[in-house]
């Protein structure tokens, strides 16, 4: 699945499904501080991402 | 296919909230939303549906969805956004502002920094040698209280969340200041001069508000201030987070309890503590006397005084090496 992320803002591809905490985990992000959006919709934590999905994980630390 | 559910109607969630141990459809996410609001407001009294309302517009999400929530819930309320001249970022938050008022048909005021006062908050931190920050807040607060009393607004209101109040009472503790953490209550009361101010988003967490922006189609500005980029406020965050994963519900006890338990302990220091306050000689708005005996200027009109008319400073020139680092790469990816 291609992963898009900011700061900086790039993508990274991870293959293979998994759920929403299990990449936040293997990408060192806190569940605290992003939420993870799948084609405009959220996912929660338990949400299981597919290979063909595009993924945005969006930090909620943002905005003066 | 098995998924996690609302756990209130049973439908399927959208997100996860641990410290309430509990799974949210987008319907429900919205209500916890609106009733951790109402709480608030009625807890701390916070406004009333008579009051004529400022909302401190950024174009970030706590700020659009307090904005938001408030004119749900039936409130008053108009917004005023501050140009900042910090580059893109500014630009990009003022454009979200605009468009958020507009799609509502809001009443929204706009105050370019450069234009009506001819200095911007670069080249503020650069000339004053302080962290942006700095200039950015006193600049603000003061637009933010002269607008509020020149327009017959009861109240202002900001978006400062849960997570934006337990960092800085992280912060205060951490020093022991006992005047900043006396001053730290969710409601400043009308005095002197000054308009009343309130956070409604004070029992809801960072997390939570850039979900209802997402879940009401609120377009916001997702990047963080680039001038605010490694200061100690965002480290307190991100340790505050490492603490809420381990220990869901920690802030909100941290920063909940501490308004609930310590504030009336520290409410007599509150009355004993505040200096006489007089008129600025120069625009009129309250400030303390000087120990000097000079005529009393207040720190908006000394620092206008001392950057107004300086040539604009670029962003980068004002950050540290990694922020700068950090911020022109985001140029270059085209951010």
């Amino acid at each position: 699945m291609i992963v898009k992320l900011r700061q900086p803002k790039r993508e990274v591809t991870v293959d293979g499904n998994r759920t929403v905490n299990q990449l936040l985990d293997e990408l060192d992000m806190n569940r605290e501080s992003f939420l993870v959006i799948r084609n405009g919709t959220l996912v929660p934590g338990d949400g299981r991402l597919d290979d063909d999905d595009t993924i945005e994980i969006r930090p909620v630390i943002s905005g003066g | 296919m098995n998924y996690s559910k609302c756990r209130v109607c049973g439908e399927r969630a959208i997100i996860d909230l641990p410290r309430h141990n509990a799974n949210f459809c987008g319907e429900h996410l919205l209500q916890l939303c609106r009733r951790q609001v109402e709480k608030a407001i009625h807890d701390h009294d916070m406004l009333s549906k008579d009051d004529k309302i400022l909302v401190a517009v950024s174009g970030g999400k706590d700020s659009l969805a307090v904005w938001d929530i408030l004119l749900e819930l039936g409130y008053r309320a108009d917004g005023l956004y501050i140009g900042l001249g910090i580059g893109e970022y500014s630009d990009v938050s003022g454009d979200y502002t605009r468009e958020f008022a507009e799609e509502r048909g809001l009443t929204l005021t706009t105050i370019d920094l450069r234009d009506e006062y001819d200095y911007d908050v670069p080249t503020a931190a650069k000339v004053t040698k302080r962290v942006p920050c700095s200039a950015c807040g006193l600049s603000k607060r003061h637009l933010f209280d002269k607008a509020a009393l020149d327009g017959g607004y009861d109240v202002v209101v900001t978006g400062h969340n849960l997570d934006d109040e337990a960092a800085v009472l992280f912060g205060n503790a951490l020093r022991w200041d006992v005047e900043y953490l006396a001053r730290q209550y969710p409601v400043l009361p009308a005095r002197d001069g000054f308009p009343k101010k309130v956070k409604p988003l004070m029992r809801l967490t960072e997390r939570e508000m850039a979900a209802w922006c997402i879940v009401r189609g609120i377009d916001y500005q997702v990047e963080e201030c680039p001038m605010a980029l490694g200061n100690k406020h965002l480290a307190y965050k991100d340790a505050l987070n490492s603490i809420e994963r381990e220990s869901p519900g920690s802030k909100s006890a941290f920063y909940l309890e501490f308004v609930d338990k310590m504030s009336p302990i520290l409410a007599e220091h509150r009355r004993t503590t505040g200096r006489e306050l007089v008129a600025c000689t120069s625009c009129g708005a309250p400030t303390t006397e000087p120990d000097s005996g000079d005529a009393p200027v207040c720190a908006f009109c000394r620092l206008h005084d001392r950057v107004s008319g300086v040539e604009a400073v670029p962003v980068e020139m004002v950050l540290n090496k990694k922020a700068r680092k950090a911020y022109l790469a985001a140029q270059a990816a085209g951010e």
